[in-house]
């Protein structure tokens, strides 16, 4: 089973590194970006039988913070 | 008794000679340097120091990796039976981290790694960490760090203000904190997590010793003879 976990930051939790890349693409002369936003994706080969639950367990104790980060689980095959 | 402390080091920590150095100097008595895979920590500890550096080459996000490391577990464990804890840089990471403290570090609002001296103000000489000092002490810490933006939501941020919880705030822009933080306190009061490095700053050669009345503070505290 493949699984992506994508971790992003929490709305209202300040983006340095958007901010740099929003800044950089307009230094390139890119129009019209409004905002960036940075996240990580995490790409996990995992046994057929992990559950649900167990990944979603993965994503609280250690793939985001959930301090300042959200996770979103995507199942790809 | 003498004073017994440890120092922990994770692969990739490169404060730990500095804060082993600082409180031998300071307090005296035994320090153990104690590495990350060891299961337990020697008996007896006043005290506990997780160092500066760059654990796990801050893989996934600073100090994610060393706060899931064997010793963690026993660190938690001692912390939750009174012993002072103190993380500095990026031991303040992998404390909020491994959930003692609150909040989270991020990069600094500037992007730019910040290395240098930055004045600080204590704000509370009620905690084991800084009873040398006294309330809006102005002190000079340097930092060196790419995440040391503090960040927690406003009910946190409340709440550690209302309970006397911020230790030390930026006197100037630094890193983009909120509220200018620059260390916490735990509820109970014996984890202190702070981005500026007190052990670099214990005797004049290093340019001043603001740094010492924290560990004097400690030693102060157990009333144990160095």
């Amino acid at each position: 089973m493949k699984v992506r976990v994508h971790v992003s930051l929490k709305n209202g939790v300040l983006d340095p590194q958007g901010r740099a890349i929003h800044h950089a693409l307009e230094g390139l002369g890119f129009a019209g970006v409004n905002d960036v936003r940075a996240g990580r994706l995490i790409e996990l080969d995992m046994a057929d039988s992990v559950t649900d639950e167990a990944l979603d367990e993965m994503c609280r104790k250690l793939l985001a913070n959930m301090v300042i980060e959200n996770y979103r689980i995507e199942k790809v095959a | 008794m003498a004073f017994s402390a440890a120092v922990i080091t994770f692969p990739g920590s490169n404060c730990d000679r500095d804060m082993a150095v600082a409180i031998e100097e300071i307090c005296g008595g035994t320090v153990h340097r104690v590495w990350h895979g060891d299961a337990g920590l020697p008996e007896g500890l006043d005290f506990i120091a997780l160092p500066g550096g760059f654990s796990y080459g801050d893989y996934l996000r600073s100090g994610a990796m060393a706060a899931r490391s064997p010793v963690m577990q026993a660190v938690v464990e001692q912390a939750g039976r009174g012993v002072p804890v103190l993380g500095v840089c990026n031991g303040f990471q992998v404390l909020t981290e491994a959930g003692l403290l609150p909040g989270a570090l991020m990069r600094n609002a500037g992007i730019r790694f910040v290395c240098r001296d930055v004045k600080l103000t204590v704000e509370t000489s009620q905690s084991l960490f800084t009873a040398r000092y006294f309330k809006g002490q102005t002190i000079t810490i340097p930092v060196a760090h790419h995440d040391g933006n503090y960040f927690a939501d406003e009910a946190t941020l409340d709440r550690l203000e209302g309970e006397g919880r911020v230790a030390f705030r930026y006197a100037e822009p630094v890193n983009g904190s909120q509220r200018d933080i620059a260390g916490v306190l735990n509820e109970a009061g014996n984890v202190l997590g702070m981005m500026p490095h007190p052990e670099r700053m214990i005797e004049e050669a290093q340019g001043g010793s603001d740094g010492r009345r924290l560990f004097e503070s400690v030693l102060g505290s157990l009333g144990v003879s160095a």
